[in-house]
């Protein structure tokens, strides 16, 4: 059938036969595609005349919105916190290997490392969109080194910092730049730590709280300032006590601002966190629930010895430690691994599952108009068939 | 007229589809002789629907050489409100056949100039040659399209202010709110619709029995417009039991006497 629309000639695409996720359903729809972005074919149809110039039968497949992963340290050999001579080629060739884990886009993250490695590494790379070569760059993840010396995890020592007189001025100063940073992970029990928290969402920067032994009323000001993510829930935190509940208890607490939503970050690799423990969570507050996959750069890689910020981990397995010890260091699960296992673990419909790992890491990051849904005028990039 | 009585809603749809499917394949359209069809929205065609959707899947028939006009449309809803009429069309019908744009013909409630709109449907259904037949309901007041009560049986296309009837039944696809339902609609006249070759009505459930009765076996009266069918030479009116329970059983008897003859109207056609 001949197309004659009348605001672009570009091809449009109809995938037939599919399932599509919209609206927190699997709806059977077909979905409209031109240039990237998702169509009104009712629109399409009245006003510009147009039908479609190809067809897809996706032979009953799901069509969910790509995944985004919020914390990935590396993968396949790259170390993210590694100033290497090609920083750009390293983020560049995970960003094309997690396409098909049904990433799209993802926040390359850095754990604690000292101010030279941020100052040579931030610079070189820029917010960007992904699409064929690679998932998309939303900005980085700064995870450290304003954290709890108590609750380093497989974060160096000698580089952890506290905030001196100004926070920002300490920031800034470690850092080197803020400019494609999209989020950072502190400890809001530091001193000085309020300013930052506010300032930095001023900026647009998502503030998370974790690699830290706050309890929760610390937590809550926090958030007051404009705190809106957990990193990694239950690891690197003081466990939940019912008579303080630490940041886990910002999952129910009634001291998060109208209007407001408090996300949480969960490895469902079946190791960081007892599927008990997921489920809890995810029973608490379903809807803050964001799966990240924490990746190392030893995810993709086969077992053994390898490099992660400044230490070396091993490998066994599905686990991966600090070298020489039992302290996990990261996950080598991949995300369609972890949505596989959160479905499974904790009983949640498909629908569920993949929100988990695409809406609401798009709502945390506040760009659902665009990345995370389906909706028209959406982009398409965006998109993965999946089973 | 032809009354063709069957037993349920569904089987209404059904019967109904497969006259429109007959009528279209013995037509055989071209690209240069196109079926006109007039088509309704509503709950009672919408089996009839499914089922020419499920025809077009099959193989059994295809929508590119027909070319359709609705017979009505709200004036001020956006188009795509979901209750508006191009809404219930493309979701219902259009999206899921092979059907082009260019050949559908729905009257736009937010035209700058609503009687210019109304006049140049009547224009574009003149140049298509005139409508080959109009499938149309019935509302409980006995309108056939949005003529109302007290429509003239001479009307055309034009602008028409609901009857309090239409709104309190139309209220169930607007949360049940009748202020929600728009006032004021573009429709088709009577004699648009008397203007078509051949006239379908479907009328389904007890509630439009009252109407049923009225339009078939009382006089001609502008007070219940779809009266006005009885002057067509060629009407059929396909209803369910529960639409009959007003007639007289002498009417209901000869028409479902006369089934036999009528069911050979929907019969598959032998392959060409």
């Amino acid at each position: 059938m001949p197309s004659n629309k009348s605001v672009s000639d570009a091809p449009i695409t109809q995938f037939v036969n599919c399932r599509i996720l919209r609206e927190h359903k699997l709806q059977r729809e077909d979905l409209w595609v031109r240039e990237g972005k998702i169509l009104d074919p009712e629109k399409l149809f009245f006003d510009e005349k147009g039908s479609a110039d190809q067809r897809v039968d996706c032979e009953g497949l799901i069509i969910a919105p790509g995944f985004i992963d919020v914390q990935i340290n590396g993968g396949y050999g790259i170390d993210f916190s590694q100033a290497t001579d090609d920083v750009r080629g390293g983020i560049a060739l995970v960003a094309k290997k997690i396409l098909e884990h049904g990433v799209t886009s993802f926040l390359p993250t850095l754990v604690t490392s000292p101010p030279d490695i941020y100052h040579k590494v931030l610079p070189e790379v820029k917010v960007h969109s992904g699409g064929m070569e690679g998932a998309g760059v939303l900005g980085f993840h700064l995870e450290g080194p304003f954290i709890s010396l108590e609750k380093k995890g497989a974060h160096p020592e000698q580089h952890l910092r506290s905030f001196l007189s100004d926070g920002m001025s300490d920031l800034i100063e470690t850092y080197g730049t803020l400019d494609n940073v999209a989020m950072v992970t502190l400890a809001p029990e530091l001193p000085n730590s309020q300013s930052v928290v506010r300032e930095l969402t001023q900026r647009g920067i998502t503030v998370s709280l974790g690699h830290s032994v706050a309890n929760l009323s610390q937590a809550e000001d926090a958030v007051r300032y404009g705190a809106s993510f957990i990193t990694h829930l239950f690891n690197a935190m003081l466990p939940f006590h019912h008579r303080d509940p630490g940041i886990v208890g910002l999952l129910t607490s009634d001291q998060v601002p109208q209007g407001r939503t408090v996300f949480y970050g969960m490895i469902a690799d079946g190791i960081h966190t007892n599927p008990a423990a997921l489920r809890i969570a995810h029973r608490a507050h379903p809807t803050g629930l964001v799966l990240v996959t924490d990746a190392i750069a030893a995810m993709g890689l086969p077992p053994g010895r390898h490099t992660l910020g400044q230490q070396v981990i091993e490998i066994q397995g599905l686990h991966a430690y600090v070298a020489g010890t039992k302290t996990l260091c990261g996950s080598i699960a991949t995300m369609d691994m972890c949505v596989r296992h959160f479905k499974q673990a904790s009983g949640c419909r498909v629908e569920e599952a993949l929100e988990a790992a695409s809406l609401h890491p798009a709502q945390l990051l506040g760009i659902s108009h665009a990345k995370g849904i389906l909706d028209y005028g959406g982009d398409a990039g965006e998109t993965q068939n999946i089973q | 007229m032809k009354l063709i009585i069957l037993n349920d809603y569904d089987q209404v749809g059904e019967w109904a589809a497969k006259y429109i499917r007959n009528k279209i394949l013995r037509f055989n359209p071209g690209p240069a002789r196109f079926f006109i069809l007039g088509l309704p929205t509503g709950g009672t065609p919408l089996g009839c629907y499914k089922k020419l959707i499920e025809f077009y899947r099959n193989g059994e028939i295809s929508f590119k050489y027909v070319k359709t006009f609705n017979m009505d449309e709200y004036v001020g809803i956006p188009r795509n409100h979901p209750e508006s009429y191009h809404s219930f069309m493309w979701n219902n019908f259009f999206k899921h056949i092979d059907i082009q744009s260019e050949n559908t013909h729905i009257l736009d409630g937010n035209a700058a100039n609503l009687i210019e709109e109304c006049d140049s449907f009547e224009q574009k259904i003149k140049a298509a040659g005139g409508i080959d037949l109009f499938v149309g309901g019935i509302g409980p007041d006995g309108h056939i399209a949005f003529n109302e009560p007290g429509s003239s049986l001479m009307s055309r296309t034009r602008v028409k202010t609901l009857a309090q009837d239409t709104i309190l039944a139309n209220a169930r696809f607007f949360d049940g709110d009748m202020s929600k339902v728009p006032t004021m609609a573009l429709t088709v006249g009577v004699a648009t619709v008397m203007d078509a070759r051949e006239v379908m009505i479907l009328i389904t459930g007890a509630h439009k029995a009252f109407a049923l009765y009225k339009a078939i076996e009382d006089g001609v009266n502008h007070m219940w417009t779809v009266s006005a069918f009885q002057q067509h030479p060629q009407t059929v009116f396909v209803c369910d039991e529960d639409a009959t329970l007003e007639l007289r059983v002498k009417t209901v008897k000869y028409f479902k006497g006369m089934m036999h003859v009528h069911n050979k109207l929907v019969e598959p056609l032998p392959p060409k």
